[in-house]
């Protein structure tokens, strides 16, 4: 009957086509991984592994998430508080926390080139600060700790907006009578953030960071920018594979392991940051 | 939604909580100087000469020279380009609210089997790294002729942007009290008639606000675009690809290209960014 039938209509063009274009790439990305010219194989994994740049490239990755993400989460923690305290001008502070939101990583990865390279803004400063007598060359072949420290720094400026939104978005959940109490109690504010807010926000921190982590280990755009080839990151293998060295069953593997990566991290922080039932709000 | 409430308390000394009050203040200043000054560096080199751009030592104020910027636009294959990125931004931006708001209205109206199932399948593409999805749709794309072409890569953009169509609408329907629609069905409105004249006014600005945050997230979009397109690359693809060959002044005006329209987009949308983050909380 007519009823019954409507939300199947309603959904059916959505649920088609993510079957079609989130669900069968997945069976054949898996399947292009496991194969070579139609026969199973393991060996785009190996030839991946085998790569001399593997093993830099997976430490170098999962370096960069594991600075990054912290020291975002940290930021993000102080934006959103810092919002939900906020008397006067608190949208004009959301919104301008919010801007790098809406800014691609490619953009991102631009502005830092333009603090960061020789001639750049940086070195504009320490020079006329008279800390360096000629502009220095930091994002060289040769300098492979400033390209780090300028691609964790791009990634912070850029990512830490959508972890903050979340979180600002959860504080608002928080009823405030807790807080009130608290205060009567005589509790600090570090005190009523570290036994209130903190353990409330959990489920929207469990948000935040998988969210977060699954996008670090998409770092591409931002570390083409600043690094090119000088810092290897995996999404950037991954298009290597695919383009310059023009084979896609090790492009697929690459990819197959980017998302094996991924999946884990989100259940692992699914199973960490776990909010039992009858503890949410 | 509400601020903290900061209620009077005869307990704290009021020197405190003056230097408290300081002490936010300075920070949210210090947070939005670290979110704002380098977007503002981009533009200071955007709207400088060419060689100003590659001179030692800098100036921090723009001279307002377009020296830069009409490189940018006269350079061989960047209007082009542009036309490209808003050519597959257009399609995305159609194709999410076109599939994403059915579905979001039946979210929030029915209650049906299989409605779990929906909501995970929806949820789940944001545990994956969509843009990878690029690689073997190439191959695909190839075989359908595809590839190469502005609907290609906008089918692979609205599997990034449907999720949060769909999670938007959403939450804007379940916003609308079911009682107006109900209210029209007996004023003799079919259920078609009721939705157009009293539920689509309502959810109109909401779902253009999703639309421009569609638009945006295909705009932004590299990595995929770079793995479809050859010829008809977008704006980001075409940056990406001449990474290694462009000069200087060349890559800010780019930049600058792509940020400026993102300003705008996240301001219009601004309002509605909790209805789409928020959301995960549920």
């Amino acid at each position: 009957m007519h009823g019954k039938a409507l939300p199947y209509l309603l959904l059916m063009p959505a649920t088609v086509f993510l079957c079609l274009f989130f669900l069968y790439p997945f069976v054949l990305v898996a399947f292009e991984a496991v194969t070579r010219d139609g026969a199973f194989t393991l060996d785009n994994f190996r030839t991946m592994a085998g790569s001399w740049k593997f093993p830099v490239t997976v430490r170098k990755t999962l370096f960069l998430a594991a600075i990054v993400v912290p020291i975002q989460l940290t930021m993000a923690l102080l934006m959103a508080s810092v919002v939900s305290r906020l008397q006067t001008g608190r949208s004009a502070a959301l919104y301008v926390f919010a801007i790098p939101l809406g800014i691609s990583d490619l953009a991102a990865g631009l502005i830092w080139l333009a603090i960061f390279d020789q001639s750049g803004f940086l070195n504009t400063l320490l020079s006329s600060l008279g800390v360096v007598d000629k502009p220095v060359m930091f994002l060289g072949y040769q300098s492979k700790l400033t390209i780090f420290i300028a691609v964790a720094l791009a990634e912070i400026w850029r990512a830490t907006a959508i972890m903050m939104v979340i979180l600002v978005a959860g504080m608002g959940l928080i009823p405030r009578e807790y807080y009130e109490a608290a205060e009567v109690f005589g509790a600090s504010p570090w005190q009523r953030f570290a036994r209130i807010t903190l353990p409330l926000l959990r489920p929207s921190l469990q948000t935040a960071i998988i969210l977060r982590v699954i996008l670090a280990f998409e770092v591409f755009a931002v570390v083409a920018a600043l690094g090119g080839t000088n810092l290897p990151v995996l999404m950037g293998e991954t298009y290597n594979w695919q383009f310059t060295l023009q084979d896609r069953n090790v492009a697929a593997a690459s990819a197959l392991l980017i998302l094996a990566i991924s999946i884990g991290f989100t259940l692992f922080f699914l199973r960490v940051l776990r909010v039992p039932r009858e503890a949410r709000i | 939604m509400s601020a903290v409430a900061e209620a009077p308390l005869a307990a704290a000394p009021a020197d405190a909580r003056k230097a408290g009050d300081w002490l936010l203040i300075a920070t949210a200043i210090l947070l939005c100087v670290w979110v704002l000054l380098p977007i503002y560096l981009l533009i200071v080199n955007a709207l400088s000469s060419p060689e100003q751009v590659t001179a030692f030592p800098k100036r921090f104020f723009p001279s307002f020279d377009l020296g830069s910027l009409s490189f940018f636009i006269n350079f061989a294959g960047v209007a082009r380009a542009l036309w490209n990125s808003v050519l597959v931004a257009t399609l995305t931006m159609i194709l999410a609210i076109g599939l994403g708001a059915p579905a979001g209205y039946a979210l929030s109206r029915f209650d049906f089997p299989g409605k779990g199932t929906f909501r995970f399948l929806v949820l789940m593409t944001r545990a994956f790294p969509l843009p990878l999805l690029a690689l073997p749709l190439a191959v695909m794309f190839i075989r359908t002729g595809l590839d190469d072409t502005a609907i290609g890569l906008a089918l692979v953009h609205t599997t990034l942007a449907l999720p949060f169509a769909v999670l938007i609408t959403f939450s804007l329907f379940s916003g609308i009290p079911v009682e107006l629609e109900e209210a029209a069905w007996t004023l003799g409105c079919t259920r078609w008639q009721a939705f157009r004249k009293v539920i689509l006014p309502l959810a109109l600005p909401g779902i253009a606000a999703s639309a421009v945050f569609a638009f945006t997230i295909s705009w932004n979009e590299v990595f995929a675009a770079a793995v479809l397109t050859i010829e008809n690359r977008t704006l980001t693809a075409f940056l990406l690809q001449s990474l290694g060959e462009s000069p200087l002044y060349l890559k800010f005006a780019g930049g600058a290209a792509l940020v400026v329209p993102a300003l705008i987009f996240i301001f219009a949308v601004r309002k509605y960014l909790f209805a789409m983050w928020g959301i995960a909380n549920r």
